[in-house]
């Protein structure tokens, strides 16, 4: 068996999730959309002739505008969140092959995981009683595993399993080499992407010989209350279960209140910790989040009050605002009971 | 733990084996070396045949499907791969887990690279000694799934209750121990061998089976027990009702003794109750070894039982349902074995294919989108249903065909779904009965990236495009496709559809990026109207000229609205300020600079005549012309517009009204959000300053002004502003009088005409601005409806409108132009013009001026406005009351 890569690490953040609730950080694509950045500035000047447009590929920015995704990360540590999620989410090989960027993958992911890791060692000497930790971050890629693109030719697929895994390693290599503490596997519409991306997660921790601490969180898509693959909450956490996560939760597609009966339904059945994060609301008719701090904190802290949740944060729309209101609402409140299972397995 | 930890499988839904569970049913029929018919159907690639097979299965309660391709005739993983992605599309079957069923490792793991959920590998063995089975092991944890070991090592088969348990605890040792796996995730398979062959050395297979299994599930009770059933009676090939009655007594005292899993056909298993009572005891005696001459005594008597086994039974009651009905079923379910035939029979029954799809067809599909928005259906659900309606469509196509009339092609139109979106329901739809209606379709599917869209455009050289899009990201990828369309020089119509589309985000983010022509298509049903439109060459521009009519106004609605965003401070928007290079531009210096006053012929007013609102004074919603031929107000219109014609025609001959205009061009420069305007070139003196208002919303693009549109006056090039009144109203009350007593309707026709006029004089006016008096434009030559739709240099907002909404700087442009003595206007105390007929405003002349809307403005902007105006706070909040954030 595998021992953990940084054990005083891990032994940190398992006091602390043992201690209270923690928090995740907020939408990096909402704060980024803030900066109204143009072609220009997605470019910077290493990228100025590159053949395709640039814009609106958000995890570049990690390498032509640092500064704004460091003061990002800064402002949600400032709010008081435990985690920063590197600026990753399509720093895949995949996704970035829209950009012809896919040569690029472990140097974003890499470069991504400094950047939340130098924020977060300066925010953790400023409060040492309270260490940050670096999530680093692998997207669900813009391919399904699971769906046809043609609706004629269900069998068809225009990704596989190996290819997902292969670009899933090169992620986890960049976000481990740039110091993430944490893995997390998030907005999962097609469980088989995930499971790609489980398969290299262990794949390089066996080429490691050491492990690290693993996130899953799935989404959601709509009122059948399943994935877009089609599984409904429990089937989806027995796919994942193998990997032994630290948390599973959901995020995305969602607000708050529409999330809480899937996250009730995790936290019932889920062996490891539940982790949730919904957006700011239901996009509104122009697909904007418009839920306010204070109404989503309040749809959070019932979660906290009735014991669902280890791990809380915010998707799409969700500003340090938000972030700071959630903490003050879940702050009174104790995290979900650790199940004894994964007591045993988190200080193996 | 100290509670026994149960097995979690997964296919869509899960499946957790609990005690309570008893037997878990593993469908075998989806096995190519079990089942003739199936093997011969994936030979022959009958797919869809196959699939069937599946659903069979689980509809015939297997829990869970074992799917086996080992077969010489078979490319088993490229086979194996494409199955189970089938199976993935179809939810009935995907709901359960899959069992991966292989004696070849390579198949095993295509299969599991294929299974979103929580299966089982079946199998693995110590065959090849631990190190192969270790590694095996490994792998397909790491795939998760759970897995069955079979009895055999390195010395071959175990067929002894001794050999079986030694075996497999051997194993269970290393799967535990070494490759990771929980107790509950391991499966064994002790070997189920044939029975009652006529060779003793055989006949103890089956107790030995039931023996080991009590053994296994003593020492691990975490595990289960498997085996393939129908494997005991292959001696009686031919025979179902006896075959079915030994596996019927083999499960019942296997099960009693622990297993717990077994590969079955779920739709022939006989009741243990329900046996003959003679062929029980025989078949009991053979599977359980109770005497030496059981085999012999059986085959006596197996021909007495001979039988066909049962007839399968499905529910097809739903067949004797009406075919609307019937093709609404299978649609919902996705059946498509016979669509073709109900199509036929609705198609006999219809005047015309287009109205079989048009009536139940689409009845149908409408009804799975209520359904699937109300989340009782799910995607790949609905994907199937499209399927169905696919197929229908395809059964109709040269029905359809034929009844085209000859030249009756209309346009080619582009479908796609953008990237990031697989949802395409909607889109197919549209596609159908876009084709339907004689337009040439070119859908290029799902997830498609914007340079595709653009080049597929250009190379199938299509009339119009149209996106569709289901989840809110795409609403992004729209506005991505409209700006590069844009910025191609595409002039191409863009239709937009979607569940997750709007009127109000069309109108609001995509409408402002492409002028050619954006236009949200609410449903297929109006997909056909509003395609027609776009791809006629003579409809076409005045189309878009309304629906981009009907945008702006959703757009000046919309940012009056309360927005739930917080402002901008002023500060903050001041620096978002639109940014002009004014060291890279000449304004254009007037030709005739000062003041004008021009006495306008009515005749020449006619021609710019905006008739749209004319109808909307009325009460009448629609565009001029399409209004005249409109179904429901059509007629009345018609008689509307003969009324005004005539009058109109009485009022420019007998002169009863009068139409006067003044403009002023004057030296000018902008100072932060004020225009300043200068009494003469040397620009010493400040004749007055109108104070303007800038956007305080958060938003993508620059926070305006209108002063932005003028050069500052430390620019290296001096500027000019206008501005202007005209009227029409001089003389109605005269006018009115010639009017019949108490003739409500020609005083409305008479004030409304009179409304017209001015509004066209404002139009007239602001042309010869252009092309004369200030004469930046002096070779414009437009239509009426180009005036219209503003397709020119520069603007006239007025005091009052969204750009500029404060009603009392109209004071300063009245004393500007001395409009009381020059034109007979005059002002109310509330700021409105005397007589209504009248238009005033400014004019701006800088290329990339535009209209917009100031919307809300804080408090920071009224106290700098109240300050800056020189006015009180009172005062300011009575002028802006409409614009003040809550």
């Amino acid at each position: 068996m595998l021992q953990w890569y940084d054990p005083a690490r891990v032994n940190q953040l398992q006091e602390a999730l043992s201690e209270r609730i923690m928090v995740l950080d907020g939408a990096m694509g909402t704060m980024i959309q803030g900066h109204d950045l143009d072609e220009a500035a997605y470019r910077g000047d290493r990228f100025a002739q590159h053949s395709s447009d640039l814009k609106g590929n958000n995890d570049l920015l990690s390498l032509t505008q640092p500064q704004i995704i460091r003061q990002i990360h800064r402002d949600f540590l400032d709010a008081g969140c435990d985690f920063v999620e590197t600026n990753t989410f399509n720093a895949n090989r995949i996704s970035q092959l829209d950009y012809s960027l896919e040569t690029l993958s472990h140097e974003l992911n890499k470069a991504s995981a400094q950047l939340a890791r130098e924020v977060c060692d300066e925010v953790s000497r400023i409060t040492p009683d309270r260490p940050r930790f670096v999530i680093g971050v692998l997207g669900p890629t813009n391919r399904t595993a699971s769906i046809s693109p043609d609706v004629s030719s269900p069998g068809f697929r225009n990704i596989t399993f190996n290819d997902l895994s292969a670009a899933y390693q090169e992620a986890v290599n960049g976000l481990l080499d740039g110091g993430a503490d944490v893995i997390m596997i998030e907005t999962i519409f097609d469980t088989l992407n995930a499971k790609a991306a489980i398969f290299a997660v262990e794949e390089v921790f066996e080429q490691r010989q050491a492990k690290w601490p693993l996130m899953i969180s799935g989404t959601i898509t709509d009122a059948s209350g399943r994935t877009l693959s089609g599984q409904t909450a429990d089937a989806f956490y027995y796919s994942m279960e193998h990997a032994q996560p630290m948390s599973v939760g959901f995020n995305c597609a969602l607000g708050a209140d529409q999330l809480k009966p899937h996250i009730k339904a995790l936290s019932q059945i889920a062996q490891s910790l539940v982790s949730a994060h919904p957006n700011a609301g239901l996009p509104n008719e122009l697909g904007e989040y418009d839920e306010s701090p204070e109404d989503m904190a309040a749809v959070i802290e019932t979660f906290a009050k009735e014991g669902l949740i280890n791990i809380i944060g915010g998707c799409c729309g969700t500003t340090p605002a938000h972030l700071a209101a959630i903490i003050q609402a879940v702050q009174p409140h104790t995290p979900r009971p650790l199940p004894s299972a994964l007591t045993s397995e988190m200080v193996a | 733990m100290t509670e026994q930890a149960h097995t979690h499988l997964s296919g869509l839904e899960p499946l957790v084996i609990t005690p309570e569970i008893g037997f878990v049913n593993v469908g075998e029929r989806t096995n190519v070396t079990g089942s003739a018919k199936f093997k011969r159907l994936i030979v022959e690639e009958r797919f869809d045949e196959a699939l069937e097979i599946a659903l069979e299965q689980v509809e015939n309660g297997a829990q869970i499907i074992d799917v086996n391709m080992d077969d010489g005739l078979i490319d088993a993983e490229a086979v194996m791969r494409t199955f189970l992605n089938l199976v993935a599309a179809e939810p009935d079957i995907a709901k359960v887990p899959i069992m991966v069923d292989s004696s070849k490792f390579s198949v095993i793991e295509a299969g599991l690279q294929c299974m979103q959920g929580k299966g089982i590998v079946n199998s693995i063995s110590l065959k090849e000694g631990e190190a192969a089975f270790l590694a095996q092991a490994r792998t397909i944890r790491r795939y998760g799934a759970a897995v069955v070991v079979m009895a055999f090592d390195e010395t071959g088969q175990a067929d002894t209750t001794e050999r079986m348990v030694a075996c497999l605890s051997r194993a269970y040792q290393l799967l535990t121990e070494q490759a990771g796996f929980p107790p509950q995730d391991i499966i064994f398979d002790p070997n189920i061998f044939p029975v009652a062959t006529g060779m003793t050395e055989h006949d103890n297979y089956s107790l030995a089976f039931i023996e080991a299994t009590r053994i296994l599930k003593e020492r691990f009770p975490e595990t289960h027990v498997s085996g393939g059933v129908s494997n005991m009676s292959f001696s009686f090939r031919g025979n179902a009702v006896v075959r079915e009655a030994m596996h019927s007594v083999f499960l019942y005292h296997a099960t009693k003794a622990g297993m717990d899993m077994g590969i079955v056909n779920a739709g022939q298993l006989a009741v243990y109750d329900d046996i003959d009572p003679k062929l029980r005891e025989l078949v009991e005696d053979v599977v359980l070894n109770r005497r030496s001459d059981a085999t012999e005594r059986l085959l006596e008597a197996a021909d007495q039982f001979r039988g066909d086994g049962k007839q399968q039974v499905k529910d097809e009651a739903w067949r004797d349902k009406p075919v609307a009905e019937r093709l609404q079923y299978a649609l919902v379910k996705g059946i498509d074995k016979y669509v073709v035939e109900d199509t036929e029979e609705a198609r006999q029954a219809h005047p015309s294919a287009l109205e079989v799809i048009e009536g139940p067809l689409m009845d149908g599909m409408n009804y799975v989108g209520d359904l699937f928005g109300d989340g009782r259906m799910f995607l790949p659900q609905v994907v199937k249903s499209a399927r169905v309606m696919k197929k229908a469509v395809a059964h109709l196509v040269p029905y359809l065909e034929q009844e085209k009339k000859e030249g009756d092609k209309k346009g080619k139109i582009l479908l796609a779904t953008v990237k990031g979106d697989v949802h395409d329901i909607g889109k197919n739809i549209v596609g159908v009965v876009l084709a339907c209606n004689g337009f040439e379709i070119h859908d290029i599917g799902v997830m498609v990236p914007t340079e595709k869209i653009l080049e597929e455009a250009k190379a199938q050289e299509v009339d119009a495009i149209g996106l569709s899009g289901l989840i809110t990201p795409s609403l992004d990828e729209m506005v991505q496709v409209a700006q590069a369309m844009n910025d191609e020089g595409f002039e191409l119509p863009l239709l937009i559809g979607g569940a997750t589309t709007s009127r109000a985000h069309t109108a609001l983010k995509i409408d402002p990026v492409y002028p050619h022509g954006v236009t949200w298509v609410k449903d297929a049903s109006r997909a056909v109207d509003v395609a027609r439109k776009l791809t006629s060459q003579t409809h076409r521009p005045d189309y878009i000229k309304s629906i981009q009519a009907d945008y702006l106004e959703i757009r000046e609605r919309t940012a009056q609205k309360t927005s739930k965003k917080p402002l901008l401070s002023l500060d903050e928007a001041r620096r978002r300020a639109k940014r002009i290079d004014w060291n890279d531009y000449t304004p254009p210096m007037p030709q005739h600079p000062g003041l004008h006053v021009i006495d306008w012929p009515l005749a020449d007013l006619v021609s710019y005549i905006d008739w749209t609102p004319f109808f909307r004074t009325w009460e009448l919603a629609g565009r001029y012309p399409d209004i005249l031929q409109d179904a429901v107000v059509g007629q009345a219109a018609q008689s509307l517009w003969d009324d005004a014609q005539t009058m109109l025609k009485t009022i420019v001959e007998e002169s009863w009204l009068e139409a006067k205009a003044v403009c002023a061009l004057m030296p000018a420069a902008s100072d932060g959000d004020d225009v300043i305007v200068y009494t003469d070139q040397t620009r010493q003196t400040e004749w007055t300053r109108f104070i303007g208002l800038r956007q305080q919303s958060d938003k993508a693009s620059a926070n305006l002004c209108l002063a932005d549109f003028v050069a500052p006056f430390d620019a290296p090039h001096q500027d000019h502003v206008g501005c202007f009144a005209v009227t029409t109203g001089l003389g109605i009350e005269k006018a009115q009088a010639r009017l019949p007593k108490d003739d409500d309707y020609a005083d409305i026709m008479l004030k409304a005409l009179a409304d017209r006029l001015a509004e066209a004089l404002a139009e007239a006016l602001h042309e010869k601005v252009r092309r004369e008096l200030w004469g930046y434009a002096n070779n414009e030559a437009l239509s009426n409806d180009e005036l219209i739709g503003e397709d020119y240099q520069g603007i006239r907002p007025a005091p009052g409108y969204p750009a500029c909404p404060d009603h009392s700087e109209k004071v300063k442009i009245f004393e500007m132009l001395d409009a009381p003595k020059n034109v007979g206007l005059s002002l109310t105390e509330n700021f409105a013009m005397w007589p209504t007929a009248a238009v005033s405003g400014y004019y701006f002349s800088h290329p990339e001026s535009q209209y917009f809307v100031v919307g809300k403005v804080g408090e920071d902007q009224l106290h700098d406005y109240a300050q800056r105006k020189g006015v009180d706070l009172a005062t300011a909040q009575r002028y802006l009351r409409p614009n003040l954030a809550d």
